[in-house]
């Protein structure tokens, strides 16, 4: 195996809603232990482009590569649907906007982290339910709480046992959308400071949408930046925050508000 | 009056109400059914004239493959003297005019609600389940396009999460009816409500086993000597529920399934066989319970 070969390489990917555009001739690489962030403004195609990525959708045109841990590459497209959801449980981990969508809301918090050992074989109550504590307990979440329903948790736990419940398969490939949404600030920074600790932790790989570039510039290595369904800028984070190319990625850095500056 | 006395003329009813098209589109999922044990198979389930619920699925299965030389026993959660099986049992008297029996033994079909008879089954027999709801992962899925992806893939790690939450608040798998069981390997299905004391006898039956579900409109089959495994943990393996002390009050039977029938307001209770035809059966052939001879001695 290769690591200086990309985790995921994505060319051309074209995706069209009827005759409504997704996003168009979409192409970029991400290596492993490598963050990106997808910024843009709402309906600029980001969470098209994640939901091609993760397979959810299958784009109209394009390729995504994925390098699978035994080294072989292969178009995720070309695969059946089986192979798909297996990836899907396994090696990859999607983190949704709204907690709600992403955790099963009418089980126990534990069977929300053990749902994937279950489903990925694990038949063995004890071992299950160790897991799924020390989980809790990695994205500081009391373990007396094991047995309680999501419902009563705060949005920053639900979020929290979100990740948890990704991450319990240790994953390589993470999926997020807009992780922070609809949090509080302070919620917001320490949700921020659990998932750089866990990616620096596990060396996960992470594509992150987000239209806070203050979360981009947090989290991410390289940023990608989309309007009208394209990709205008990318580069290393720090470059395209500090020195934009493009006048609408100058827009978006100027906008930010400056606290503390 | 009944709709019989009305005219002198031949009822005017098909043999077993279903029109032949429709027994012949059931015995096609039913077919379907034997041949991918396990496997849920949707049918045009007809209006029968008994509410869902009742038992519309079986009655269907039954009138699908029941001919004039049948012999069909009805039970209702083991007893066959129970509304519903009344009910259905004058059905095919008045619509099929088939033979009917009590006995488990002399039947060829046996239609069931929430039992399979203690009395083991014979590979000349069909054991026909009324099915309320056939999805055993219906409850923590709700989209059905999911479910059948979900059986088409064999991802069942779902089921394992209920079992999971059982242990989690309960200390031990709490289930007790409807308890999924995994089909040759393959189909996770749900043996309908009967309780988990049966589901070892689903395993390695002679019988054929036919599951309808009316409403649901859902056809699934065990053919004879399917291997039927009841999901569990390692560590929670599974288990039928025992009575160690218990011993039926009429017949004197035990290790069998009972049912608890209260006495008076004092909570005075005793427990029978909840299988009316095997009590009945043990009866006759000598065996009392504590409650029996003092019922004989009151009637002196």
């Amino acid at each position: 195996m290769n690591a200086s070969e990309p985790l995921v390489r994505v060319e051309g990917l074209t995706h069209y809603y009827g005759n409504h555009l997704g996003c168009r001739d979409v192409g970029f690489e991400l290596y492993e232990s490598e963050v990106l962030a997808v910024v843009g403004e709402s309906g600029s195609g980001k969470t098209t482009l994640l939901n091609c990525l993760s397979t959810q959708i299958v784009p109209t045109s394009g390729k995504v590569m994925y390098r699978f841990r035994d080294g072989h590459v292969e178009n995720l497209f070309d695969m059946s649907e089986a192979e798909q959801r297996v990836l899907l449980r396994t090696d990859w981990g999607f983190v949704m906007q709204n907690p709600r969508d992403g955790l099963r809301m009418g089980v126990s918090a534990g069977a929300n982290v053990g749902e994937r050992l279950m489903s990925v074989g694990n038949r063995h109550y004890g071992n299950i339910r160790k897991t799924a504590l020390d989980w809790l307990e990695r994205v500081e979440i009391d373990p007396t709480r094991i047995d309680d329903s999501p419902r009563t948790f705060s949005g920053g736990m639900q979020q929290r046992l979100q990740i948890a419940r990704n991450l319990v398969t240790s994953p390589r490939l993470v999926f997020m959308d807009e992780p922070t949404g609809g949090l509080d600030v302070s919620v917001q920074a320490r949700l921020l400071d659990l998932i750089r600790r866990i990616v620096a932790d596990l060396g996960l790989s992470i594509v992150i949408v987000t239209h806070d570039l203050a979360v981009a510039r947090l989290l991410s290595d390289r940023i990608i930046v989309m309007k009208n369904g394209k990709i205008i800028e990318q580069g290393l984070t720090d470059q395209v925050l500090d020195d934009p190319h493009q006048p609408y990625t100058q827009l978006l850095v100027s906008s930010i508000l400056q606290v503390g500056a | 009056m009944s709709l019989d006395t009305i005219s002198a003329e031949a009822p005017a009813y098909n043999f077993a109400y279903l029109d032949e098209q429709t027994k012949r589109m059931i015995r096609r999922a039913i077919l379907k059914g034997i041949a991918i044990p396990g496997y849920q198979v949707p049918f045009a389930s007809r209006e029968m004239p008994m509410p869902y619920g009742w038992g519309t699925g079986g009655m269907q299965v039954t009138a699908a493959i029941i001919g004039p030389d049948d012999i069909l026993k009805v039970i209702d959660q083991g007893s066959d003297d129970t509304t519903n099986a009344v009910a259905i049992r004058n059905f095919f008297k008045r619509t099929a005019g088939v033979a009917m029996t009590f006995r488990t033994a002399d039947a060829s079909i046996i239609q069931t609600r929430h039992r399979i008879p203690e009395e083991k089954l014979r590979s000349d027999q069909v054991l026909v389940f009324q099915v309320p709801i056939p999805e055993p992962l219906r409850f923590l899925e709700p989209r059905e396009t999911e479910t059948r992806k979900m059986h088409a893939l064999s991802e069942y790690g779902l089921m394992h999460v209920k079992l999971y939450e059982d242990i989690a608040h309960h200390g031990h798998i709490a289930t007790t009816y409807a308890y999924p069981v995994m089909v040759e390997n393959r189909y996770v299905m749900d043996p309908s409500p009967i309780p988990k004391f049966d589901n070892p006898k689903l395993d390695n039956t002679p019988a054929l086993q036919l599951f309808g579900a009316g409403r649901e409109k859902r056809i699934y089959a065990l053919p004879p000597y399917t291997r039927v495994k009841s999901l569990d943990f390692e560590d929670h393996p599974f288990s039928v529920q025992d009575w160690p002390d218990t011993q039926c009050a009429m017949c004197g039977a035990t290790g069998v399934y009972f049912d608890e029938v209260i006495l008076n307001d004092l909570g005075e209770r005793m427990f029978v066989c909840s299988d009316s035809d095997y009590c009945e059966h043990r009866q006759e052939a000598g065996h009392f319970g504590a409650e029996h001879a003092s019922y004989k001695e009151r009637m002196k």
